[in-house]
């Protein structure tokens, strides 16, 4: 898994390619969270995310909920099909605010 | 980290023995796709097929081995009929199946979603009798779609 991480307009941009699985997602984690901590509405940019699991999503779950409780923003953009499914069959796709593209999120 | 692939169509698939480590299960997850791909299963079963076992051999590596290492996962892919069927055996202390439950979805916390998944993606999934030398058996089944 690759990530890379930048500012736009009020945001700023986790993205994430490869696999976020039971190997990366620990990585995932700790970069989300201390975004996350930062301050700023966080966004994550799935769209090269060829794979993601329970772990991978265990990662989206606890820093949307660490911006829940900070009261920053926290949203998902771009989620490949696969990628939707999981979210989907863990009933995620309406607990988590999920953009199609990062224009629509910016 | 052994493996063997069947000659003819039909029967064992593919059969690897490997270490219980996260690093491994993307080799395992490409050998589990391309199986079922060569079946006939759509892409999107192949990658549901590929996601319950994925799902399934971190349930192994974190529960079942609590994290330790030298454990081992031995996995089977085999076609009977129109399903596939895995198996999926670890050698460490037995599991008890009535603990090993998927989490209420209204909970929203970070764990628990990995049984929940396999039992949506596959059509069948569950414990075996246990081994006589030992460790857990953990089956699932799926039709070729």
């Amino acid at each position: 898994m690759e990530h890379s991480v930048r500012e736009e307009a009020d945001a700023v941009v986790a993205a994430f390619s490869g696999d976020v699985d039971l190997e990366s997602s620990p990585r995932a984690r700790e970069l989300l969270l201390g975004l996350v901590r930062g301050g700023r509405k966080v966004l994550v940019d799935l769209s090269a995310v060829d794979y993601i699991d329970s772990s991978g999503v265990a990662s989206l779950i606890e820093a949307f909920q660490a911006a829940r409780r900070g009261g920053t923003g926290f949203a998902l953009v771009a989620p490949n099909p696969a990628a939707l499914r999981v979210l989907q069959l863990a009933r995620l796709d309406r607990v988590f605010t999920i953009h199609a593209t990062l224009g629509d999120a910016l | 980290m052994a493996e063997t692939r069947a000659a003819r169509p039909g029967g064992l698939l593919l059969q690897r023995r490997f270490p219980a480590r996260p690093s491994e299960l993307r080799s395992v997850r490409e050998a589990v796709r391309r199986e079922a791909l060569a079946q006939g299963c759509a892409p999107d079963c192949a990658g549901d097929v590929v996601a319950a076992v994925d799902e399934a051999c971190q349930n192994i590596i974190r529960h079942a081995y609590a994290g330790r290492e030298g454990g081992e996962i031995v996995l089977e892919l085999e076609r009977a009929g129109e399903e596939l069927l895995v198996s999926l055996r670890d050698f460490a202390p037995p599991v008890d199946p009535s603990r090993v439950r998927p989490r209420d979805l209204d909970d929203l916390r970070p764990g628990g979603l990995g049984t929940h998944l396999i039992r949506e993606l596959m059509d069948g999934a569950g414990f075996a009798p246990p081994p006589p030398d030992g460790g857990n058996l953990f089956r699932m089944s799926k039709r070729i779609r």
